[in-house]
């Protein structure tokens, strides 16, 4: 039951943030908002008995991950956004299709939870398993990881870089 | 997570490395590439560094062809070399090595660095062949992850044009997007069976009544991947995207990435039985053949044209999704082919004719290409005389095994619409071709020649087009014995 209340309070804290991060027009008050959502999300890690999980949430998201964030957004110096209208068609097609696709799904999870879902007790929770998981079952996946981080780093080169610079090196060369 | 099976076999044996070794060799000629980038002298490694990647790539064919002789899963059960992942490793792996020769002329006259331009390509391809080879939902995420990331990088590197920013920030967004649902589809499937492995998923579903949850993780497992393979209601980005983004990449990208997503699916829809498949496929098939080919033909820039061709095109291989397995897996496999070489080879010529900056897009800008240039004219009638299904050209048979496996399927609604839309298609691939041979040239300057590279590109796609077209039998066969070794 408190498990059941503790869900609940956390779960619509977690929603709320998210919203509140979209709704923000300062790019500091969306990503404060996204700490609530990540530590509330820890909090839910939490409920399903996933202790080091939640840890590690708290600790790279929560922390290292958003400390860049502010980072970024006080080097950039970014300040308000501009309001926009918003586009015609998000308002008469996409918020109804997104509340018909979040009914549906929530109406599935409501009717068909308890026949064939997975325990929380049967996941693994504690740092032994998980690292069992992630150096030995999940090896390659977590290891190609290091490729998606590359080429990620790549892309912000080449797309940060300065058009000219080609003909540049040419006419130093 | 069991500690006797860790004992047994605590470290990866060299038979596993031999499973994703035109991956590890991908890898390795990617950061080769990088780390001599800036050694290499800028005036000359346009073109050191292009042979490198074309030396990685054929690697990488020379890899999977000898990998073929070991099938077999690796990484406790993460990827399986079967008949199936080599046809779209060596698929992938040619592809990529015929856009890296379409790719060192245009770099030169677009005056693009090309340091970090090979590499994603290389990269790219790693994330691709991982996705034809994974048999697990959490290493086919990140392996899609690879394959979109370094294509929406790659989309931008026009940076003089501002139409390419554009195209790689859309492309970015939405695509995003579209990976959250796989993501999310994933979740649920891990929700409804207790497992994100393939053939765990395959027995739990059949063993037992289907949960409703694994229909919704189908459903949303499909808005994802059919957002990369541009099929329609999820097609909107196509055109910008195409027209933004450098020519050769565009070959690129609607192709391998899309080789490797139509894999997944195949896996996803027929090795899980996917509950579901049939209405959520026909709705796809349809309304991207029908969308497609109707904005296609208003079109007057040619990328915009054969983007709306890529979505018809990806309607008419989804039609093969519905069909019987044993029929739909090698129709799709043979299509994928067909389709790739065909559409590159469209490519090449729309690079080599755009000129700096890609100015010469228009349908006018092609009349009388046929004067001013009947090797490039020759060429681009071909590939464009098998994007309509013409007999002798690969993209008949293509459609030819995809309608008739439709129909031993009895989905003749399916194929009536589809042959409709051929005939549809027909008008505006035709259009192209008399611009290019009826109409006066606008402009009478002469045209750069050819430079061998991509002389070389186009032989090797006009080959295979003339080739699936005459003598199908031997591509078909093998994909036949792939589709076996899917369902065993």
């Amino acid at each position: 039951m408190l498990h059941l209340v503790l869900f609940l309070i956390f779960g619509a804290i977690c929603v709320a943030g998210a919203v509140n991060l979209l709704v923000q027009r300062h790019p500091i008050n969306s990503a404060l908002s996204l700490v609530a959502v990540m530590a509330s999300l820890a909090v839910e890690y939490l409920l399903l008995g996933a202790e080091f999980v939640a840890a590690v949430q708290v600790i790279v998201y929560a922390g290292a991950i958003m400390v860049l964030f502010v980072f970024v957004i006080m080097l950039l110096n970014a300040g308000e956004e501009a309001r926009t209208g918003g586009s015609r068609v998000a308002i008469l097609f996409g918020i109804p299709g997104m509340l018909a696709g979040s009914l549906l799904v929530a109406w599935v999870l409501i009717t068909h939870s308890g026949t064939q879902e997975v325990s929380a007790g049967a996941l693994p929770g504690p740092p032994r398993e998980i690292a069992n998981l992630l150096f030995h079952d999940f090896l390659l996946p977590f290891e190609v990881t290091s490729v998606l981080v590359l080429i990620a780093i790549m892309g912000a080169v080449v797309l940060a870089a300065r058009p000219e610079s080609i003909e540049q090196q040419k006419r130093e060369g | 997570m069991s500690l006797a099976f860790q004992a047994s076999q605590a470290l990866p044996r060299g038979t596993d490395y031999l499973r994703i070794l035109p991956e590890l060799v991908l890898s390795i000629f990617g950061m080769i590439i990088m780390v001599l980038d800036p050694v290499v002298d800028q005036r000359r490694n346009q073109k050191a560094l292009g042979t490198l990647a074309l030396i990685g790539s054929l690697a990488a064919i020379a890899s999977t062809l000898w990998q073929a002789r070991a099938p077999g899963l690796a990484f406790w059960n993460m990827v399986q070399v079967d008949t199936f992942s080599v046809f779209f490793h060596f698929l992938i792996t040619t592809i990529t090595a015929v856009v890296i020769l379409t790719s060192y002329e245009y770099m030169e006259v677009q005056q693009i660095r090309v340091g970090e331009y090979y590499a994603l390509i290389l990269f790219g391809a790693v994330g691709m062949c991982l996705m034809s080879s994974a048999v697990e939902l959490v290493l086919i995420f990140i392996a899609l992850e690879i394959s979109s990331i370094s294509t929406y990088i790659l989309a931008g590197f026009r940076r003089r044009a501002a139409i390419s920013s554009e195209a790689s920030i859309k492309y970015f967004l939405l695509g995003s997007f579209a990976t959250a649902f796989f993501l999310y589809g994933v979740a649920l499937m891990f929700g409804a069976t207790g497992s994100t492995s393939i053939p765990t998923i395959e027995q739990h579903l059949r063993s037992g009544s289907i949960p409703v949850l694994a229909y919704v993780a189908i459903a949303l497992m499909f808005v994802g991947l059919g957002f990369k393979v541009a099929a329609a209601p999820f097609h909107v980005w196509t055109p910008d995207v195409y027209e933004g983004a450098p020519a050769p990449i565009v070959g690129f990208m609607s192709t391998a990435p899309k080789a490797a997503v139509f894999a997944v699916l195949l896996r996803i829809m027929f090795q899980i039985h996917a509950p579901g498949r049939l209405g959520l496929i026909w709705v796809a098939a349809a309304l991207s053949m029908t969308l497609g080919n109707i904005g296609a033909l208003v079109q007057q820039n040619v990328k915009r044209l054969l983007a709306y061709s890529s979505i018809a095109h990806a309607g008419y291989l989804l039609v093969a999704f519905a069909a019987l397995p044993q029929n739909g897996i090698p129709s799709a496999m043979f299509y994928t082919a067909s389709y790739a070489a065909m559409n590159i080879g469209a490519f090449a010529v729309v690079s080599h004719f755009g000129g700096a900056g890609e100015r010469y897009v228009t349908l006018e800008d092609y009349s009388g290409l046929g004067r001013r240039s009947p090797v490039l004219a020759a060429a681009l009638t071909l590939f464009l005389l098998s994007l309509i299904g013409i007999p002798i050209t690969a993209g008949f048979f293509a459609k030819f095994y995809v309608f008739s496996a439709a129909l031993q399927a009895n989905l003749v609604g399916l194929v009536i619409i589809g042959v409709i839309n051929s005939a549809v298609a027909a008008y505006y691939y035709l259009r192209v071709i008399v611009v290019v041979y009826m109409h006066d040239p606008r402009d009478e300057s002469v045209l750069p020649a050819v430079p061998l590279e991509l002389g070389a590109a186009l032989a090797i796609t006009a080959l295979t087009t003339i080739y699936l077209g005459l003598l199908p039998g031997r591509v078909l066969d093998y994909a036949s014995r792939s589709a076996g070794d899917l369902l065993h």
